[in-house]
């Protein structure tokens, strides 16, 4: 079985993220992280993947900077990678993102495609449903249990009340919760491994993609701060400060 | 006027109120079509007239998965009616159906919008960086344009409108594209749904443990109050993802909102941060969930959960 799992490489969101001032787009410097959400989707393939001597392939676009994050995706277990890295492609919206992926993934061959539900650091929430949609397969969408047999998937799908129990004929793209699986550490042979693992690197046009820009943000300001609250250390009796505010809004 | 088709659906038999938001907010800004997903009844489309929906389709995909061939049906009517707007929520079904409705035709999508104007150009408002910045965006596009609104961001109100009438949608086969739904499983929950409750008692780490979120459980009891948590405990498999509040969980107003050993990321802030009072307890005074509160106690959640929990039951004598 060929698996494609979509893959991004975010800034580390443990530092506070900044904007480009005339664009309002993400500074992304040349040191960026696989995207948490992505390890998930990584480790499903890859256990999907390994259940029948299949391949995982990593799809990816954004700047590719110093592929920290796709190669930590390789180390992973990932076979080989293929990033999107465009000028031309910074501001895509969700659309233009979709499609560079579609092709990208339609170039490679798949049986299945695994995406996150959406990224850290865009959060659009649409571009699996899009990507579905180009290659014409079903979407399966917030997962949180995947089984593949027969030539057929089948997933947990959250809902609000629960879970149903949804399934398709392959090829389909599966979007994965965190918490579908455990990822896995990367170990030292791994990490040695991955350095030599192939990593194509593609533009737009590559593809037959004339990148647009039709969405642009106009202004980013600041959002009206909450005022400030009260701040007191407990001394053993902070319980019954909650209680005092709860009596005064009247919840109790 | 403009064309503005809300997308809407059904749970337990009535519209989400989710759905009757947007048309709350899609009344302000022209003529409301509703697009309603679920089995559909005369009680159902009256509550969609009765928050301004002037015509409704309506969509039943039976046990199909809904994305693929409402999407494609979907399509057919934007194209024949092209529509300068459509409002979708950020949930599970609606960012199905938008997106691929979205590729399907090509249009643009701006997602979790906190408020949305026509203005010549379709212009939305969205909260980043936990809701620290807003920033404005706009499509230079004078077709259909989707948005994706997050839950909460416009109150529901009634217009007391008539019953509208509903068109049933024919649904195509969409041969590969096609998913089935076999099994339907609805987690137990005990006191009041997370969204709608007016006091939530919410858990992260620092409860250290997932015997620690019994305390918030035992709090919540108190309170009649809905129990939440953060993204962190929840991929730690301490409680379930229904439970989740933040970016990729529920967005919850609650009159009370009171933050158990939570230190407050980003992803967590943007889906609590406008309750109207927010208590927060902590062992790091330096944690972020303190400068949205308005009571913060630096201290021991499993010194203070007790002691509060221990108060609160001798009131109500439980």
């Amino acid at each position: 079985m060929q698996v494609v799992v979509c893959a991004k490489q975010i800034p580390d969101p443990a530092n506070p993220y900044e904007l480009e001032p005339d664009t309002h787009w993400l500074v992304r410097p040349a040191e960026q992280i696989l995207d948490d959400t992505d390890r998930y989707g990584v480790e499903m393939g890859l256990q999907l993947a390994q259940a029948d001597e299949g391949t995982v392939t990593l799809v990816s676009m954004g700047p590719a900077g110093n592929m920290q994050g796709i190669r930590q995706a390789l180390a992973m277990g990932a076979d080989k990678a293929v990033i999107v890295d465009d000028p031309a492609l910074r501001g895509s919206d969700a659309l233009t993102t979709a499609r560079v992926l579609a092709k990208a993934i339609e170039r490679e061959g798949f049986d299945l495609v695994i995406a996150g539900t959406e990224s850290t650091d865009g959060y659009s929430g649409v571009v699996p449903q899009m990507v579905a949609e180009l290659l014409g397969v079903p979407a399966l969408t917030y997962a949180t249990a995947v089984t593949v047999g027969d030539g057929s998937v089948t997933i947990h799908r959250q809902t609000a009340a629960g879970y149903d129990i949804v399934e398709a004929a392959l090829p389909a793209v599966v979007s994965v919760t965190a918490g579908v699986v455990e990822p896995r550490y990367p170990t030292f042979k791994g990490i040695m491994e991955a350095k030599k693992k192939p990593v194509d690197t593609l533009t737009a046009a590559d593809l037959g993609i004339e990148p647009s820009l039709v969405q642009k943000v106009v202004s980013v300001e600041p959002a009206p701060e909450r005022q400030a609250g009260e701040i007191v250390e407990d001394d053993g009796d902070a319980h019954l400060k909650i209680v005092e505010l709860l009596e005064k809004v009247k919840v109790i | 006027m403009a064309d503005v088709w809300v997308f809407c659906q059904e749970a337990d038999g009535a519209p989400t109120s989710l759905g009757l938001e947007l048309l709350t907010k899609a009344r302000e800004l022209g003529t409301v079509t509703a697009l309603y997903l679920g089995a559909g009844s005369d009680g159902a489309f009256a509550t969609l007239g009765e928050y301004g929906a002037t015509a409704v389709y309506h969509f039943d995909p039976g046990d199909e998965l809904a994305s693929g061939p409402v999407a494609a049906a979907l399509a057919d009517l934007v194209q024949s009616h092209r529509p300068r707007l459509l409002l979708f929520g950020q949930a599970y079904d609606d960012r199905d159906v938008a997106g691929r409705l979205a590729a399907r035709l090509g249009l643009s999508v701006l997602s979790n919008a906190v408020d949305v104007a026509i203005d010549g150009a379709v212009t939305t408002r969205h909260e980043i960086f936990g809701g620290s910045q807003i920033a404005t965006a706009t499509v230079e596009d004078d077709g259909p344009v989707v948005v994706l609104v997050r839950p909460k961001s416009f109150p529901a109100e009634p217009v007391g409108g008539g019953t509208p009438t509903a068109t049933p949608v024919d649904l195509p086969d969409v041969g590969a594209a096609a998913a089935r739904v076999t099994g339907s499983h609805v987690e137990e929950r005990e006191g009041p749904q997370l969204e709608d409750a007016a006091v939530v008692v919410a858990g992260g780490r620092g409860l250290g443990s997932p015997d620690g979120f019994e305390l918030v459980e035992r709090v919540a009891k108190a309170l009649g109050a809905a129990t939440g948590a953060t993204r962190a405990i929840v991929d730690a498999g301490w409680v379930p993802y229904a439970k989740q509040v933040g970016q990729t969980g529920k967005t919850v107003k609650p009159d009370v909102y009171i933050a158990c050993g939570i230190s407050g990321a980003m992803q967590h802030l943007v889906g609590m941060k406008d309750s109207k009072t927010i208590i927060a307890i902590n062992k790091d005074p330096e944690a972020p969930i303190f400068s949205v509160a308005d009571l913060g106690i630096v201290g021991d959640v499993h010194k203070v959960l007790p002691k509060l929990a221990e108060a609160l039951e001798a009131r109500t004598g439980s």
